[in-house]
């Protein structure tokens, strides 16, 4: 109800203001909001959902389509009342004639049907858009213009800025804004008592030179750029890419001119002799969401990604809705579908996939560099000479004897596995089992989800002794999926229990025990396996963790394996005898069962045949007569037997070891990134509809939208192209969307207020002029972020008080008119950081792999392929800046989300700031918050200080300023009431002071430092702890 | 000092005067200059405006409100139509031959794709029964939901655009696949507003078994452009129930209590020196955190459920089984929760759709059933809607011995306020392929839904980037076939 009332007070509120200041109605700010919102729909620029009279139905988005003859009348006649069918019809009482419709879900109130009767009286002028209009060149911009502007919008109200904001809001509000860390209370003092008439300009070059103003700047960027450490897809996947967030710090701290960034960002990979850092930019175009779910179409992603890139590269640089001239023509901006597609096919060269089948596993997603960190070479090189020493020592060893004695005990097939030609087989469920001439077992028909193969031999006594070892061959077949060995659609089985028993005529069946099974090959990926994968110990473990568990093979289809145990006591079968071999499989995931098998016993030592694990190629040698070799095949042979030779044994697990030490300093050290490579482009055509199988549009060339300032081109445009016209001084909208979102980051609310749309449908500014003359100073410094940030911030606009006035509270209740400064949230991050700067326990390094603070476990149970659980960072990665918190898109750490940081699913310019409870128990329980506020209180207890004096000191270092008596006796009655309470139950306080990893300081009484705790948790919950001002 | 004692001194509390459930001022602000709905009555006090309880922004009329909440069973993974709701007996008769090619050609599938000649019916794999007085035609393998044929409406001709499971989901909630949109949950919030102040009006629960368990993104239950305010929030069945609900190790009620008390009096202090209305509503959000720590745990505790209750869904709760689940969802109910959405994620049968559907039936068909009847017998069925699906079916073509993902045709069904019972709508094609009688897209299913709440699917919307969004995006017709 509430709510209802009080969007119609703001939409007077701001026209009253408005009209107060400019009485001519202007097209573009007033008129144009109201037809674009009302009547576009069916009279704009989409001709497919046009309606109403001339022979192309009726067009309210251009002067000639609302002046046009509709057959001997017009919607509008220049100011004749009158004769404009336009006002005829929104006023009109007759339902089947008014505008619009009934049925129709807006409606126009009587404030609008004013102002567009008094344009039409005043003449109905057209104007363009206000900002794809050329930047403003003509205004004043000498002295304290920013000031002299903002005053201009004031003075007609009779009101002034308000006054300048006390030292400590100044600061703590300049550290805020800059850094995204509160000032300490010697960083205040310095402030206070600096002397210097420029002690304001001092300050703010100092912050500017802090690497942290990079990290704060960086917090907004990457929700534009929807920067994300996982794909966002499906499983939501892990990947690498923080080298470019890494970049995009370092590139505001060394105030890389903004049209560089631009180029570097879209294009970096293909300007001239790209650098290092270059090529980790053009990562940008790599940071959209992608997919590995298995049946995804390639072309319909490719599809989806196409058109994420238009839509996050037009909010970032052009402040447009592009994005929605996807499906048809823009309903309210002059772009076309084709303008759309057009824009799309600058990004049809980068190298993509649609589907990233196997990244789940293998983490490949798409071109990719290594970065290394600058201690990597100077770690590495006493390693790499080690390891050629070793190599030299490895080739020099002479092996000559051992090498023939090797060849020789390979080159007779080993005959110790002796295959068994069965009596019978059955098989459940009416599965079908078929005995072939080499005894394999081949299973068709039915029943295939799960069964149970029961097998029955009599041994050939003639040739074999006491048998020790039975093996079960897993063999390929053309019958069966993938050609097997298993029935499962991918050609995977999972046997989950081999058992064996003696049947004799007269004797109770007896069951013979295994021991030792091994297999040649093992699937190793384990999901929840309790075995770390599928085993072949699994299939002898009597089901004894579950039955689902089992041997198997993934992803080695269509070749043979085997899988060989051990009779814990050599059988000897009799003659009246059969052994009896059950092959259980009972995979919970159906179908994972066996289609090609054999069983084979020995009576020698159990092991799987030595040549099996012999490359062919090598056998093929082995298998030559000796003189039949060359010199060249010798050598093979030898290169091949030191591979395994047991003599070096001691060697190679050095040059092992050696290996893996270089590998993990390697992978340590450096960081893999997603880069743009570019090749030649897909086809790009206008898709009817957006919709991806639809062939039949026309085939369009790179171009920028086509109503928008551009030079004639020759040839394909490329990326690099797009980035320059993007930054090329007569683009109306990228210097004004830029400086419009730097405004909001300083004073909370941009001058236009729609910070991703400053099209039609967006706000007119509500100082345009202040916007253009920011901007057109933004291209004059040469894109110079720094210096307009220190501008911005020399005003004295910035500097005034942000608290309410009461002379301001009905003409200005949202702060438009910036008579005052504003109070707001700190965004997500910085609420972290903040409480870890406040604690000590912040880490200030800068860059670096994403980390991971607590979080409660189990919040990513729900994603899959594969499953995964969060390990917490320890030591100092635990309590780094919330800008490098491991961004997961699908399960982003709760304390970020709840306090509004996005997924970066899509691009975002302007986050909500909610106030929840949901936040407010972030604040109170979140382990993070609950060690800050401990390690607090304890570098506060190392003082001497009395209670009074303390609390005091822990109110002023939090909060920057001083406390108040009121203040210190409430928080004083808290503390007394906590130290009673700890003092009855001393246990308790231990476990408080023991929350996070960091333990409690050892030399303090537990029950006075949780009493003291309860007084910082206090603090760090006040609206003023996380209130910028 | 027991919650209930503290319960009640809470509520003495002088700053609890400004009211409750608070939007932050600036997101309201937002919220309210982009608003889509037409304004109504002129602010009455204005400074007060920022504590108010949330009520939505959509001027309900409550003659055309039928229903009061929504329970979602979400069968996640894609059912298969053929084994569950929809009987075609011509397609046991097909079993094993080729697949009409009059049926597949040119359409849109997802693992068998490259496979188009060698395509082969699956009969079903189960057999179907009629149930009740209507005779509704339903699985053998989900007889609990056959017990209640006569309550539930099923419709069998559902349609999607999205193939796979991620963006099938993401069109399901948000009616569209492209991410950043609101689920229906949070437009639900938005327009409406929650009865609740002591939950999330918007609660998700899951569970697992019976099949591969395809990933569940947050996604789903995001409130996308719509402030944070109104996303969905998971309840959890293993830990606190609520993120951060429960006090830090060392910190009871009562000392939480007092901190709380002291962070109340420090804020009011603000609040008289800056004047800012944000600082009131976080004072009255502090005092809603306190009452969740206090009522989660009531919430969780099923010790007040009578055995018989306990006996009827199967469980004793607290497994994080689905009919546990379908527990605590009446439970959400009662306490005045606008949306419940219950993922069961194990209808993924690519393979081995005869064992695995019948393993997954039964985890989900007790609790279901027991779900409508416990909600029927404590007469709170006709103010609920609750619905039965996936994000899409399966094709009556064998993929192996299971079924791929489809989304020409499938099923669902509803029960609840001003849905005729008893009674299915739609068909699909003698194969089950298509939806060739009165299809149902989800878009009609959100604009049916919204209805019945007596929202307007084409009035409830948001200005966003420069476009008025809703739910129904530019679709969406309301089945009135369906309702009584």
């Amino acid at each position: 109800m509430i709510a209802r009332a009080l969007f119609l007070f703001v939409s007077l509120s701001l026209t009253t203001v408005v009209m107060a200041v400019e009485p001519n109605i202007d097209y573009s700010r007033d008129i144009k909001p109201i037809l674009a919102d009302k009547c576009y729909s069916c009279h704009g620029p989409d001709a497919a959902r046009r309606e109403g009279g001339g022979e192309h139905g009726l067009r309210l988005d251009t002067e000639e389509g609302a002046l046009a003859d509709l057959g001997g009348y017009h919607a509008i006649v220049r100011g004749d009342i009158e004769k404009s069918e336009l006002l005829s019809r929104i006023t009109s009482d007759e339902p089947d004639v008014v505008m619009p419709p009934h049925d129709h879900p807006k409606s126009l109130d009587t404030d609008e049907i004013d102002i567009l009767r008094q344009w039409v009286e005043q003449g109905a002028q057209w104007s363009v858009h206000w900002s794809f209009r050329p930047i403003d060149k003509t205004i004043d911009r000498e002295g304290a213009w920013i000031d002299r502007l903002i005053r201009e919008k004031l003075q007609p109200l009779n009101i002034d800025l308000s006054r300048e904001a006390n030292d400590s809001v100044l600061l703590r509000r300049l550290h805020f804004d800059l850094l995204g860390l509160p000032p300490t209370s010697s960083q205040l003092e310095a402030f206070q008592s600096a002397e210097s008439e420029n002690r304001w300009e001092q300050t703010v070059d100092q912050l500017l030179e802090s690497p942290h103003f990079g990290e704060r700047m960086a917090i907004y960027w990457l929700d534009l750029v929807r920067y994300a450490d996982t794909v966002g897809y499906h499983g939501d996947q892990d990947v690498s890419i923080s080298p470019y967030r890494d970049y995009v710090i370092d590139a505001f701290n060394r105030n890389l001119p903004f049209d560089q960034f631009t180029r570097e960002q879209l294009a970096g990979d293909l300007l001239p002799d790209a650098t290092e850092r270059q090529r980790i930019a053009s990562g940008y175009n790599r940071l959209g969401m992608m997919s590995a779910e298995g049946g995804a179409q390639p072309k319909e992603y490719l599809t989806k990604y196409a058109s994420d890139r238009v839509r996050t590269a037009s909010t970032v640089w052009l402040g447009t809705t592009l994005g929605c001239a996807e499906c048809h023509d823009h309903k309210f901006d002059p772009f076309t579908q084709q303008d759309f597609y057009q824009f799309a096919s600058y990004f049809a060269d980068i190298k993509e996939r649609g589907l990233y089948s196997g990244a789940n596993r293998d983490g490949r997603w798409g071109p990719s560099m290594d970065v290394p960190d600058a201690e990597l070479e100077a770690l590495l090189a006493p390693l790499v000479e080690k390891q050629k020493e070793l190599a030299i020592q490895f080739e020099s060893t002479p092996i000559q004897g051992a090498v023939t004695e090797w060849i020789n005990r390979l080159s007779k097939p080993s005959a110790s596995w002796t295959p068994l030609h069965p009596n019978s087989v059955e098989a459940l469920n009416g599965t079908k089992l078929e005995v072939k001439d080499d005894h394999s077992i081949v299973a068709s028909g039915p029943g295939s989800e799960s069964n149970t193969y029961r097998v029955t031999f009599s041994l050939p006594a003639e040739a074999i002794g006491p048998v020790t070892g039975i093996r079960v061959e897993a063999l390929p077949d053309d019958s069966l999926p993938a050609k097997g060995p298993g029935r499962a659609g991918n050609g995977n089985f999972v046997i989950s229990e081999v058992r064996t028993a003696l049947v004799t005529d007269d004797q109770e069946p007896a069951s013979l025990e295994l021991i030792d099974a091994k297999a040649s090959f093992e699937q190793a990926d384990g999901n929840q396996n309790p075995y770390k994968g599928w085993k072949a110990i699994a299939a002898i473990d009597n089901d004894v963790k579950g039955k689902k568990w089992g041997w198997a093979v993934m992803p080695n289809f269509g070749v043979s394996h085997s899988w060989i145990a051990s009779f814990k006591s050599p059988q000897t079968i009799p003659d009246n005898g059969e052994l009896v071999v059950t092959i259980e499989q009972n995979h919970d995931n159906p179908g994972h069962t066996l289609g090609r098998f054999r069983i084979s016993v020995t009576d020698k030592s159990v092991d799987f045949d030595p040549r099996r694990s012999v490359p062919p190629a090598i056998i093929a040698l082995i298998d030559k007569a000796d003189a039949d070799r060359s010199e060249e095949e010798n050598n093979l042979l030898a290169a091949h037997y030191r591979g395994i030779a047991p003599e070096l044994e001691a060697l190679r697990s050095q040059i092992a070891a050696l290996d893996k030490q270089i590998a993990d300093v390697k992978a340590q050290h450096t960081r893999t990134t997603l880069v743009t490579v570019s090749v030649e482009p897909r086809e790009m055509r206008v898709l009817p509809r957006g919709n991806w199988m639809d062939n039949s549009g026309p085939i369009v060339q790179p171009a920028p939208p086509h109503f928008l300032p551009q030079k004639p081109f020759e040839g394909r445009q490329t990326r690099l192209d797009l980035a320059n016209w993007i930054v090329a001084k007569d683009n109306p909208l990228t210097a004004r969307v830029f400086v419009n979102r730097l405004w909001k980051l300083l004073f909370g609310t941009g001058l236009s207020k729609v910070l991703d749309d400053i099209g039609s449908q967006g706000e007119y500014p509500s100082h345009p002029k202040l916007l253009d003359a920011l901007a057109l100073e933004f291209i004059e410094s040469g894109w110079d972020v720094k210096h307009m940030v220190r501008l911005i911030l020399s005003s004295r606009a910035y500097r005034q008080s942000s608290a309410p006035r009461s002379e301001l509270a009905d003409v200005d209740p949202y702060n438009r008119l910036l008579a005052r400064q504003s109070r707001f949230r700190l965004d997500a991050e910085m609420v972290r950081d903040n409480a870890l700067s406040v604690s000590g326990l912040l880490v200030r390094d800068l860059g670096g792999r994403s980390v991971k603070p607590y979080q409660p476990a189990g919040l990513l149970r729900h994603l899959n392929f594969p499953a995964r659980t969060y390990n917490a960072d320890s030591g100092e990665n635990q309590y780094r800046r919330g800008v490098y918190t491991h961004w997961q898109r699908q399960f982003l750490h709760p304390a970020m989300k709840l306090f509004d940081a996005p997924a970066r699913e899509e691009c975002t310019a302007e986050r909500p700031r909610s106030n929840t409870p949901l936040a407010a128990l972030v604040m109170l329980n979140d382990p993070s918050y609950v060690e800050a506020a401990r390690v607090y209180a304890e570098g506060l207890l190392q003082e001497e200080l009395n209670e009074e004096q303390r609390i005091r000191r822990m109110i002023e270092q939090a909060l920057t300023r001083e406390a108040t008596n009121e203040e210190t006796t409430i928080l004083s009655r808290l503390r007394q009431q906590q130290f009673d309470y700890y003092t009855a139950s001393p246990e308790e306080a231990k476990h408080l002071i023991k929350i996070g990893d960091l333990p409690p300081a050892p030399d303090l009484d537990p029950v006075e430092l949780a009493s003291y705790v309860a007084v910082t948790r206090a603090i760090f919950n006040l609206h003023e702890f996380i209130t910028r001002n | 000092m027991t919650p209930e004692s503290l319960a009640r001194q809470s509520q003495r509390r002088t700053f609890l005067r400004h009211g409750s459930y608070g939007i932050g001022a600036a997101a309201l602000h937002s919220l309210l200059a982009t608003g889509g709905v037409p304004a109504a009555e002129p602010v009455e006090n204005k400074s007060d405006r920022a504590s108010q309880h949330w009520e939505g922004v959509y001027p309900v009329i409550p003659e055309q409100q039928r229903i009061k909440r929504v329970i979602h069973l979400c069968m996640a993974g894609g059912p298969s139509h053929l084994e569950t709701l929809d009987h075609k007996p011509k397609l046991a008769e097909m079993d094993g031959q080729p697949m009409p090619k009059s049926y597949t050609e040119g359409k849109q599938i997802a693992q068998l794709q490259g496979q188009a000649d060698r395509l082969k019916c699956l009969g079903p794999q189960h057999e179907f029964k009629k149930f009740g007085e209507s005779g509704l035609e339903i699985s053998s393998v989900l007889p609990e939901i056959g017990g209640i044929a006569d309550d539930i409406c099923v419709i069998r001709s559902m349609q999607t655009d999205q193939i796979n499971h991620d963006p099938a989901h993401t069109l399901m909630n948000t009616g569209t696949s492209i991410p950043g949109r609101p689920s229906m949950g949070s437009w639900l919030l938005y327009g409406l507003g929650c009865e609740t102040d002591n939950l999330p009006g918007y609660v998700v629960l899951t569970s697992v078994g019976g099949g591969q368990s395809q990933p569940i993104a947050a996604r789903q239950w995001h409130s996308g452009f719509l402030p944070s305010r109104f996303q969905g929030v998971e309840f959890r069945s293993q830990g606190d129930p609520v993120l951060y609900v429960k006090s830090p190790n060392g910190v009871n009620l009562d000392n939480q209590r007092q901190v709380i008390d002291a962070v109340q009096q420090l804020n009011q202090l603000g609040d008289a020196r800056f004047q800012d209305p944000e600082i009131r509503t976080r004072i009255a959000q502090y005092e809603l955190a306190f009452k969740m720590q206090m009522s989660a745990p009531d919430l969780m505790d099923l010790s007040d459920e009578s055995q018989e209750t306990l006996d009827l869904y199967g469980t004793k709760g607290g497994d994080g089984s689905f009919a546990a689940n379908c527990l605590l969802a009446r439970r959400l109910a009662e306490r005045g929760v606008r949306f419940i959405q219950l993922y069961h994620r194990g209808w993924d049968h690519h393979g081995g759709i005869k064992q695995g559907a019948e393993v997954t039936a039964k985890l989900v068909d007790r609790g279901t059933a027991a779900l409508v009847k416990d909600l029927k017998q404590r007469g709170m069925l006709e103010d609920t809607l609750v619905i039965w699906g996936g994000e899409f079916g399966r094709t009556p073509m064998a993929q192996g011995s299971g079924r791929d993902h489809h989304i020409m045709g499938f099923s669902c069904w509803m029960a609840g306020g001003g849905i005729r019972p008893g009674f299915s709508w739609g068909a699909t094609d003698e194969l089950g392929y298509e939806a060739v009688e009165n299809p149902v897209h989800v878009h009609d299913l959100h604009a049916t839904m919204l209805h019945l709440f007596g929202v307007d699917h084409e009035r409830l919307t948001y200005r966003f980037q420069g476009r008025d969004f809703r739910l129904t995006d530019v679709h969406g017709r309301v089945v009135n076939e369906i309702l009584t």
